[in-house]
């Protein structure tokens, strides 16, 4: 479906920096986003996704570097003459025009001999085919979105930008747009490019994230690999939680390396090592652990365990219970207990061991910093360089 | 926006509540909070009876009056007399016209100056902003007469305006700009330029620059952004500017009193020397309630032609 003469290209960016005086907001940001994809550029706000995303619409000019859609370099082509479009995170729609002429303004520019049926086919498919009369004032927050959708969407560029396009939504129609924004997506074959620091969000929706602190780019590949698999604590602590101890490795043995944390030996598959010498952070998700009672077996046959964990904290979420568990050497440990019907809540206070799967593990350098992408609180980006 | 909404009427009943409650049980307290409304409104009513209605109704009674045989200079009698409409309309219409006229070059030629000027102040001039405001505001400081008067210097026949159009031949060797029509114009262009900046640069500094931005990422160019967003944006300001020049233009007579000559009379000219010189009351009242009824009518239709009942 995808317009032959836009479509079937692939967005690369070249090491592209952009610098605001002394600030630097993309830092020597290389990638490929394949035509027809879905790709997120995940990260808190002043991680440079932003200002990454201004710079391929145009509305940045970078500092270093080329950008490239198919074989064309538009580095420094005005935003107009580019196949982009985007969604902007404030929709941007023109207020004195009613919903139609918003959709055919880009094809008005571009001389389209079949705005009507283009424009009314695009309102079909965002589902608002009986608003075309109305001003934008008159819609409610998530009819303007659909509208900013497809406004661009309805000139079949090569590459469609969404700027945190969900931000100003509520939960509920957050979650409904995204599998609606999907939908869209794989129905007219263009390539998304969407900017977000939901993570949840990025997961949900995107084939390809990469995940950007500080203006480069942590880790990218898709949702699965990011979340089994991260290489740094950056990215392990956005997305998610993680569980990160801190490790030495003392032997191997066959495919495994054998590490001691805090004592205890513990397994790890080498082929989960994701840097580092010696001195290494495990991480294990929440919820992959099993907590038992004290000293109780636990099936399977090759299990990580560390023992001599105490309940600190356990909150009942319905469809699983939430543990914290202080360990011996001080730190706290997440657990999520998944609501299986089996067996009891444990108590504040109960002794239990930790168990899991050696293969649910994964290491980390141990020189990076284990807080980062901690510190997840803020909302919606307000600052504009995002 | 809608949650905000939502707490600002919770928050009205909520206040309303006790009101109703006091009402209830001390009788006298409704019918002096039914009172306060109108007694907040009287000073501002009575200045308006005084200095409007009174005065207008004078007027109008004025301009039906006669001046009875034999009578003394600047006395007149209510005889009804709504001839005087006719016969001074006959005799001043072309001096209307003129008005009109001069008032409409002004203003045209004070919209092509502010526009690029208020675009320019709200878009381009980043921390010069303010300064270039006070500028614009800046001649208010000095008397509307003075600053006319410097428009005599300017365009006096030595000066270096007529000196160099004469030498580029866009003037006669003979050729004069003061006592001439377009010295009026000029005039009359900058003394209400001000008024025309003002609003204009109101509306675009209200224009959000990420719609211009969104259509230039809908293939718009610079000048189609303008053409399509920016000016149909901004129109609320154009008209509020135009008829803030148009009016009092109409009814200017300083600069075709200063800049002007017998020729370029306007009928704030006529009315001037009718009230004070010639004490002829009825004709000068004839023209000001005709001034007003038709600058009443042309606004009336552009405001509609316009579209922007609701903007203005």
């Amino acid at each position: 479906m995808a317009d032959p003469e836009t479509g079937g290209r692939d967005l690369r960016l070249e090491h592209v920096s952009k610098r605001f005086g002394s600030f630097v907001a993309v830092d020597d940001l290389s990638l490929t986003i394949p035509s027809g994809s879905f790709f997120a550029l995940l990260g808190p706000s002043g991680c440079g996704k932003t200002t990454t995303l201004r710079m391929v619409a145009g509305l940045e000019e970078p500092t270093d570097g080329t950008i490239l859609i198919g074989d064309d370099d538009v580095t420094h082509a005005r935003p107009y003459k580019r196949p982009v479009n985007t969604v902007f995170q404030s929709y941007a729609l023109f207020p004195h025009l009613d919903i139609f002429e918003n959709v055919a303004f880009g094809l008005r520019r571009r001389g389209s001999k079949k705005v009507t049926a283009e424009v009314e086919a695009a309102l079909e498919l965002v589902e608002l085919g009986g608003m075309a009369k109305r001003k934008p004032a008159q819609l409610s927050g998530g009819q303007q979105q659909r509208v900013a959708l497809a406004r661009a969407i309805v000139n079949r560029p090569a590459v469609l930008l969404l700027d945190e396009p969900l931000g100003a939504l509520d939960l509920k129609l957050r979650r409904q747009m995204q599998i609606e924004l999907k939908r869209i997506q794989i129905e007219v074959g263009l390539t998304f490019v969407h900017v977000t620091h939901d993570q949840e969000e990025a997961m949900t929706m995107a084939d390809t994230i990469a995940v950007m602190n500080s203006g480069r780019i942590e880790q990218m590949g898709g949702p699965t690999e990011l979340y089994e698999s991260p290489t740094t604590t950056f990215v392990a602590n956005f997305l998610g939680q993680s569980n990160l101890i801190r490790a030495t490795v003392s032997g191997s043995d066959g495919d495994d390396l054998v590490l001691e944390v805090h004592g205890q030996k513990v397994a790890l598959p080498s082929a989960l090592r994701n840097g580092g010498e010696s001195d290494l952070h495990i991480g294990v998700r929440p919820e992959k652990i099993q907590l038992v009672p004290e000293g109780a077996a636990v099936e399977g046959a090759r299990r990580n365990v560390l023992p001599g964990g105490v309940v600190s904290d356990a909150s009942f979420t319905g469809v699983s219970t939430q543990y914290l568990v202080r360990m011996p050497w001080g730190q706290e440990l997440m657990v999520f207990a998944q609501n299986l019907g089996t067996g009891g809540l444990l108590r504040r206070g109960t002794t239990v061991d930790l168990h899991w799967d050696p293969a649910h593990t994964f290491a980390l350098d141990g020189r990076l910093d284990v807080n980062a992408g901690v510190d997840r609180t803020e909302g919606v980006a307000s600052v504009p360089v995002g | 926006m809608s949650a905000a909404q939502g707490i600002g009427i919770g928050e009205r009943q909520t206040l309303e509540d006790p009101q109703h409650d006091r009402g209830s049980t001390a009788p006298s307290q409704p019918g002096r909070r039914r009172l306060t409304p109108y007694l907040l409104l009287l000073p501002g009513m009575a200045w308006l009876t005084i200095f409007f209605i009174v005065p207008l109704v004078t007027l109008l009674s004025t301009s039906t009056q006669t001046r009875p045989d034999g009578a003394e200079i600047g006395v007149y009698t209510q005889t009804w007399r709504f001839a005087n409409y006719t016969d001074t309309l006959d005799e001043y219409l072309t001096v209307f016209g003129r008005s009109f006229f001069y008032a409409l070059i002004a203003t045209v030629l004070a919209l092509a100056i502010s526009y690029p000027l208020a675009y320019a102040i709200a878009f381009k001039s980043g921390r010069w902003r303010n300064l270039l405001l006070v500028l614009v505001v800046a001649p208010f400081f000095v008397s509307f007469l003075l600053r006319t008067i410097a428009w005599k210097q300017i365009l006096a026949d030595q000066a270096w305006v007529a000196d160099a159009l004469r030498t580029v031949h866009l003037l006669g060797p003979d050729g004069r700009i003061i006592n001439t029509a377009p010295a009026v114009v000029i005039g009359i262009t900058y003394n209400f330029l001000p008024f025309m900046i003002l609003p204009i640069y109101a509306s675009l500094e209200r224009v959000d620059p990420r719609l211009m931005e969104a259509a230039g990422d809908l293939y718009a160019s610079a000048l189609t952004t303008l053409r399509k967003v920016t000016i149909p944006l901004s129109l609320p300001g154009v008209v509020a500017g135009t008829l803030l020049t148009f009016i009092p233009a109409a009814g200017d007579y300083i600069n075709s009193a200063l800049l002007g000559n017998r020729d370029t009379t306007m009928v704030g000219n006529v009315i001037d020397s009718r009230f004070l010189r010639v004490v002829d009351y009825p004709t000068a009242a004839v023209l000001s309630v005709s001034l007003m009824l038709s600058i009443l009518l042309l606004v009336a239709i552009y405001i509609r032609r316009s579209g922007t009942e609701e903007l203005v």
